[in-house]
């Protein structure tokens, strides 16, 4: 079962074993716009992707 | 990845500072950051009132919470905006924001737009040509103008807002793209106060508004997640975007952008810019800008008759 990545109403299927950095930029989302979180907890992007994680991404970017 | 502090697993990486910290060390060092900046930057000593300008977001709840733990005496001002968006959003923020001043006993001010001039901001925007297309004018404008008459009557020595790096170099990268000398010289860490108005001062001003979302979600910080429905497609979103992905292949770009800037202000680089500016009135801003006080709200202005505010605002109640 690969792993998770949401954003919003989003959802993209990444492969574990690679970094969440790594599933974050192959989904075309920069890092810079959003944190990764795994059960509501904050997790660092240089974490391994397990299989069958969800991982959520908070969007960090507020203007206007 | 392991917290530079004690060996426990990282929370978030700071490549800019090539730093990883954990979720006991991370808000820690948020908060000792933040008083190094407010020293500084000479913000504010802690004998002096702050009133501080909160959203709902996580910025401005992040440094009242900041604040508040670092000991500062800061209450809050909230603006009620009347956007409903299909979202409920100032509803929603102002509950988060009420909610977040009960749990920790924090007095805070509240101010509803269309209580006080009958109109809510997107009524105003629709009724006056600023806002035709653009009601972040009118809502940045008005809020100004809220918060300083809020600060002016409370007699709160320092009027603090939650401006994070984000924020700052991307109104760096607008007003440089077209060279508007004057906002550049008025964007800086602290203001000071002039005739009827407060300090100004934005502690959060060097950290990456990542560092703050980061913040309130490690702090428990129950924030608005929702974007401003009237947010999309502005201009100050779409430079944060460009400067993201500058950062993504330089870290640290957003942030020495910034920090050159200031020192390059420090050096004198504009100072040439004002030294032909306008006449000195007994109200002078960043720069040696000449301000008078409005006319019919007291505030200072640059310009000699009513301020931008009290212009915008005859339109609305004509």
């Amino acid at each position: 079962m690969p792993a998770k990545l949401i954003l919003r109403d989003q959802e993209y299927e990444v492969r574990e074993g690679m970094t969440i950095r790594h599933a974050i930029q192959k989904c075309g989302i920069n890092l810079q716009s959003v944190l990764a979180t795994r059960d509501g907890e904050l997790v660092s992007e240089e974490e391994f992707l397990k299989e069958g994680d969800v991982i959520k991404l908070v969007a960090v970017i507020s203007g206007g | 990845m392991r917290c530079r502090k004690c060996d426990h697993k990282a929370v978030i990486n700071m490549r800019q500072h090539k730093l990883a910290l954990c979720k006991e060390h991370f808000p820690q060092w948020v908060m000792e950051q933040t008083e190094r900046f407010i020293r500084k930057y000479r913000m504010f000593e802690r004998h002096e009132r702050l009133l501080v300008a909160v959203s709902g977001g996580k910025d401005s709840l992040s440094l009242w919470d900041i604040l508040w733990r670092l000991g500062y005496q800061a209450d809050g001002v909230y603006i009620g905006l009347g956007i409903d968006g299909g979202i409920s959003y100032s509803d929603t923020s102002q509950r988060l924001t009420e909610q977040f001043a009960a749990q920790r006993g924090l007095q805070l001010h509240v101010v509803d737009i269309q209580e006080e001039y009958g109109s809510t901001i997107p009524q105003i925007a629709n009724l006056t040509y600023r806002g035709q297309g653009k009601p972040c004018s009118v809502c940045g404008l008005t809020k100004r103008h809220v918060m300083n008459r809020v600060a002016h009557q409370g007699a709160y020595d320092v009027l603090v807002t939650g401006h994070n790096l984000d924020d700052e170099a991307a109104m760096l990268l607008g007003n440089t793209l077209t060279w508007n000398a004057g906002y550049l010289l008025r964007q800086a860490p602290v203001l000071p106060a002039l005739q009827g108005m407060a300090r100004k001062a934005k502690p959060l001003c060097r950290f990456y508004e990542r560092e703050m979302a980061a913040y309130a979600l490690v702090s428990g910080i129950e924030y608005i997640y929702d974007e401003c429905p009237h947010a999309a497609g502005t201009k100050s979103i779409y430079y944060k975007g460009l400067l993201n992905q500058l950062e993504e292949e330089r870290p640290g770009a957003k942030l020495s952008f910034y920090l050159s800037f200031l020192q390059a202000k420090e050096n004198g680089l504009f100072n040439e810019v004002f030294s032909t500016g306008g006449e000195a009135d007994d109200l002078t801003g960043a720069g040696g800008v000449a301000m008078h006080p409005c006319p019919t709200c007291g505030q200072p202005t640059t310009t000699p008759a009513e301020c931008a505010f009290c212009r915008m605002m005859a339109k609305v109640t004509r």
